[in-house]
């Protein structure tokens, strides 16, 4: 199986952080807010590490 | 002796330490289940939606590790990279078990997806390690 680095970011970013939802808060509500959270955090840290790299890379 | 200022911080050390937390069946079945069956320590408990969350998310994780010929690791006393790469395999129990007995994840060197399969095994073992925390913390009645 062949996925591109931004596919298997995205796919990382899913499942982690539905096990951090459901871990890390009591509430159904908190869960899925923090597990929303949590993957706006992982893939808003692809694109920044992303251009951290283009600038290093420039 | 208790009345003296050496006593009293003496009594007010030992009145804050937490009580130790019984040892029940519950309390040990559980997270040896959900060790063994990510997700299993929430299904027994009643906890259906979490658990199937949780059994879902990890071995769609370890399933895809597999797919994208990620390395399983072995008990090796190598690298230290070795080890950590084996503890954190190890965390996904059943999972690491069958995919030892049938002799799965090799790993192939030669593709770059291999390398992001071997990181989505051991995440997967790791994040099953924090699922048994948190099915253990429901068994003893630290969480709903």
């Amino acid at each position: 199986m062949s996925v591109s680095h931004f596919s298997a970011a995205l796919l990382f970013a899913l499942f982690a952080s539905i096990v951090f939802g459901i871990t890390q808060r009591n509430q159904p509500r908190e869960q899925i807010r923090y597990g929303l959270y949590c993957f706006a955090m992982f893939v808003g840290g692809v694109f920044v590490a992303g251009w951290v790299m283009w600038l290093l890379r420039r | 002796m208790a009345n003296s200022p050496l006593g009293k911080t003496k009594v007010a050390e030992t009145q804050k330490l937490p009580a130790a937390q019984p040892i029940t069946t519950m309390s040990v079945v559980v997270p040896a289940l959900a060790w063994l069956i990510p997700g299993a320590g929430h299904l027994i408990q009643k906890r259906w939606i979490r658990g199937l969350l949780l059994m879902g998310s990890i071995v769609s994780m370890f399933v895809l590790g597999l797919l994208m010929q990620g390395r399983i690791y072995p008990p090796n006393g190598g690298d230290i990279l070795d080890i950590l790469g084996f503890v954190g395999d190890l965390g996904a129990g059943g999972l690491y078990i069958m995919a030892r007995a049938m002799d799965w994840g090799h790993g192939a060197i030669a593709h770059a997806t291999a390398d992001y399969g071997t990181k989505f095994l051991i995440v997967a073992g790791l994040l099953n390690f924090i699922s048994v925390a948190d099915a253990y913390h429901i068994a003893i009645g630290k969480k709903p």
